[in-house]
């Protein structure tokens, strides 16, 4: 037995196809999460561009740019893009390249079908871009595709049902690979409660995934037959009804939010305790605030539904619930500040962006709790206040904490350490023309102003021009970031094992750049 | 290299083109399907292309885990994978019929009723609600699908399947290769039975009752339901072939034989749907 095994594993090493090959057929864990990593950042460059027209066309009152068609396919796909394309990618890449490192594993449990996951993005990325060129063009009804916009609408919806459908298939298998990496896996010693947060934070993440995207699967069959086979799932005219549409999508979407901020969770609790030279506070009470978010993503759903008529109970019921994440959400901020409290911090790059993502996040979990209030979200339901509620959570939470893990991480990648200068400059202009952007649209929305529509009364001027500035400049900043990595990609200051003095996990006993397979044998934890 | 059993041993594949083919078949399945839905000259024969390679790429890449598993590659820790990886992916399989299931109980428990409360009686004024009913406004009469004809058969079918699968599960744990041929030839021979007698009942569905897709809420629910597990027992029942074919050619031995026992997992799960079905779809109405 041994003997075969041996030889297999030489085998691997010696010959593994070079060139376009390599990434095609690769079963390596840390390639595929650079692919992955890749591809989200291309897919948030496309969601970008999308944004920077929205945001153009919105700088003055009035239709200047592009028709309100097309303005309502690019409020779509940008959502879409962003979510399925950008954000959820990102974090993929990094349970890729981390996980593997941080609990002592050879690679992932499931090799092969790891890189089949990556490649279906490929097609699904394909659908959606491709159905801005279709008859009737992309799917305009907002991210969330309700009916009976989306069924009555052309073919750039049936493209992105199936695009979802491919995105889904392949979420799910990679997050049947995490669990099973995590769960079975683990070098000898390392047990689950001296996992890394990061690690644990995906296991949960992952949870939700394979719950979740299987009832969006189920959400988008209906409307496809709805649309093509003539069902009445969302017809009342045939005793269906387009609010079970709503209730099914949010079964979805709101464990999808979580799944976006959990592993950002993750990342914010490795970075700030490395540079506040200091073990995160309250280890096992994060375990357990992330469990219970996660449970509770479950029964919250309909805070996204409060002005489509629903009764006072269910009103309540939902208010509450939603409000009650709020709780081991505080844990966390709270944890996160502990930590830092009485702290040898420094403030390099990864730093910055945690504690940034720290006090951004908790204001866009202010808004949140705000939006759970119903009466108060009768009134700001569909305005630009819920826009910059999920904003603040997904921008300076979600992506500041890819950026921030970025940075923390891009020395072990690459084996050379970043220029901190022009990363921290990345940080501070993020930071300023983030606030510019978004902060702004709280006074939006609060005034009244609705979101996917392309123009609006004289009244909303000002902040708007003001908002598209700021939103320009977030952009631009963002080619800053990619000048930063690829930089140090091709060269830099050489990275030593451990950069950080105060990092504790796995991953940095290896050498920088982490060796292409890295625990042949298992490191024992002790 | 002297590693304790399991660990160090894990077998990581070497690079394959495996997936890089599954990518390649979902990227004309994707477009041949949105080209079809929209009756566009090209679209089935992107489908079709798109499922040869879909179906070309199961058989090499299963083909190879399986020759892979004969050969010794996959240790105990392996194996484990395996079956946590099962679980879960039958775990993402039952969320699926759950939105099927959610929103049959949604129609029935909460809209039907509501467009026949007194709201809607402007709208509506003759609709009674009860199920089963094709909604307010679709007047084409038709006959609902009663449990006690063939449903009842085909649960009996269903259930004695799961005892035969087991049946040559014990057998494989025997080593008594005979039973287990036996067991699992008649599990599948059930299963595209089953498959056969759903076929013929939709045809009478369509033909006798009037109950079709357009059916509104009921029609809607009857064929997704019915249709998504009726497509689940054809996979399983392939897949029990499969296996068969397997046993046929030597593989699996007492102690290691996880592609049966996935595979057995999987058909329980049917199974299970089934009873749902059985229950919410055709007896309660
Ligand atoms: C304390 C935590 C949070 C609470 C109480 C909360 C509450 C809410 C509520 C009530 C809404 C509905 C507002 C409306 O449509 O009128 C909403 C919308 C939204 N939230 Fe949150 N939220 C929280 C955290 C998050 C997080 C962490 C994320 C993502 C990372 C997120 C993403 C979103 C998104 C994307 C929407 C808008 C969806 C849409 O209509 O397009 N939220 N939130
Ligand atoms: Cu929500």
């Amino acid at each position: 037995m041994a003997a075969v095994h041996d030889h297999d594993i030489a085998h691997a090493h010696d010959h593994h196809p070079t060139g376009m090959m390599r990434w095609l057929t690769t079963t390596n864990h840390k390639d595929i999460g650079s692919m992955y990593l890749w591809f989200s950042f291309v897919m948030f460059l496309t969601g970008g561009v999308m944004a920077l027209t929205i945001r153009a066309e919105l700088f003055m009152p009035g239709i200047q740019i592009v028709n309100p068609e097309f303005f309502n396919q690019l409020t779509t796909m940008h959502g879409l893009v962003m979510v399925f394309g950008a954000i959820m990618p990102a974090f993929v890449g990094f349970a890729n390249w981390q996980i593997p490192m941080m609990i002592g594993a050879p690679d992932m449990a499931f090799a092969r079908m790891n890189n089949w996951s990556f490649w279906l993005l490929i097609p699904a990325a394909l659908l959606l871009i491709a159905s801005f060129f279709v008859p009737g063009g992309a799917a305009a009804g907002g991210w969330t595709i309700y009916p009976p916009l989306s069924v009555q609408m052309g073919m750039g919806m049936d493209m992105a049902i199936f695009a979802l459908h491919i995105m889904g298939a392949a979420s799910i298998m990679g997050s049947i690979n995490i669990i099973t990496t995590i769960l079975n896996m683990r070098a000898p010693g390392m047990t689950l409660m001296k996992m890394p947060l990061f690690v644990w934070t995906w296991l949960i993440t992952a949870y939700l995934l394979v719950m979740a995207m299987p009832v969006l699967a189920g959400a988008i069959t209906m409307l496809l037959t709805d649309r093509n086979f003539g069902t009445n799932f969302f017809n009342a005219a045939g005793g269906g009804d387009p609010v079970m549409f709503q209730h099914i999508f949010w079964f979805f979407g709101h464990p999808e939010v979580y799944i976006m901020i959990l592993p950002a969770f993750g990342i914010v609790s490795e970075i700030i305790p490395t540079f506040a030279r200091k073990p995160l506070f309250g280890y096992s009470s994060m375990v357990y605030a992330t469990a219970s978010i996660a449970i509770l993503s479950c029964i919250v759903w309909a805070h996204h539904m409060f002005s489509a008529g629903m009764p006072v109970t269910g009103q309540l019921f939902f208010m509450y619930a939603t409000m009650l994440i709020a709780i081991p959400t505080g844990v966390k901020v709270f944890n996160w500040t502990a930590t830092m409290w009485r702290g040898s911090m420094t403030f390099e790059t990864p730093m910055l962006f945690a504690i940034g993502f720290i006090f951004l996040f908790t204001i866009g979990g202010f808004s949140g709790v705000i939006c759970a209030i119903v009466p108060i979200d009768i009134q700001v339901q569909d305005t630009y206040y819920v826009i910059a509620h999920f904003h603040y959570v997904l921008v300076s939470g979600a992506l500041f904490s890819i950026f921030g893990g970025v940075y923390y991480w891009l020395p072990k990648w690459t084996g050379h350490m970043y220029d901190e200068t022009l990363g921290k400059t990345h940080f501070w202009l993020s930071m300023f023309f983030f606030n510019l952007a978004f902060f702004v649209q709280h006074f939006l929305g609060l005034a009244g102003m609705p979101r996917r529509v392309p123009d609006y009364a004289l009244q909303f001027a000002d902040f708007n021009m003001i908002s598209s500035i700021g939103a320009f400049g977030f952009g631009f900043s963002q080619l800053l970031f990619l000048y930063v990595v690829l930089k140090c990609i091709r060269g830099g200051e050489k990275a030593p094992a451990k950069p950080w003095e105060g990092a504790k996990t796995l991953e940095w006993t290896l050498p920088s750049p982490a060796p292409y397979h890295s625990f042949e044998t298992p490191p024992v934890v002790r | 290299m002297s590693q304790e059993a399991g660990h160090g041993h894990y077998y990581v594949p070497a690079p394959s083109t495996w997936p890089m083919v599954g990518a390649i078949a979902l990227f004309f399945m994707g477009f041949g399907a949105a080209f079809s839905v929209n009756r566009l000259p090209l679209g089935y024969g992107l489908l079709a292309i798109g499922f040869a390679i879909l179906v070309y790429m199961l058989f090499g890449w299963f083909g190879a885990v399986a020759r892979e598993s004969e050969s010794g590659k996959f240790s105990a820790q392996v194996d484990k994978s395996f079956r946590w990886g099962m679980s879960w992916f039958i775990f993402s399989e039952v969320m699926f019929f759950a939105a099927f299931f959610g929103a049959l109980y949604y129609m029935r428990v909460h809209t039907v009723p509501e467009l026949a409360d007194l709201e809607h009686k402007i709208l509506w004024p003759d609709f009674t609600g009860g199920w089963p009913t094709a909604g307010p406004w679709i007047t084409e009469k038709f006959m609902p699908m009663g449990p006690w004809g063939l449903p009842a058969i085909n649960t009996l079918i269903l259930l004695t399947s799961g005892v035969t699968v087991t049946w040559a599960h014990w057998a494989l744990k025997l080593n008594k290769r005979g039973q287990l041929k036996l067991g699992l030839f008649l599990t599948f021979f059930l299963g595209f039975l089953f498959v056969g007698l759903q076929a013929y009942e939709y045809g009478h569905a369509y033909s006798d009752l009037n109950l079709k897709m357009t059916t509104g809420a009921y029609g809607a629910t009857f064929y997704m339901l019915t249709g998504f597990h009726g497509f689940h027992v054809t996979l399983g029942s392939i897949m029990l072939f499969v296996i068969w074919c397997r046993v046929m050619a030597g593989h699996f031995t007492p102690e290691n034989h996880f592609g049966f026992e996935g595979v057995a997992w999987y058909w329980h799960f049917v199974d299970v749907v089934w009873l749902g079905l059985f229950i919410f779809v055709y007896w309660l109405i």
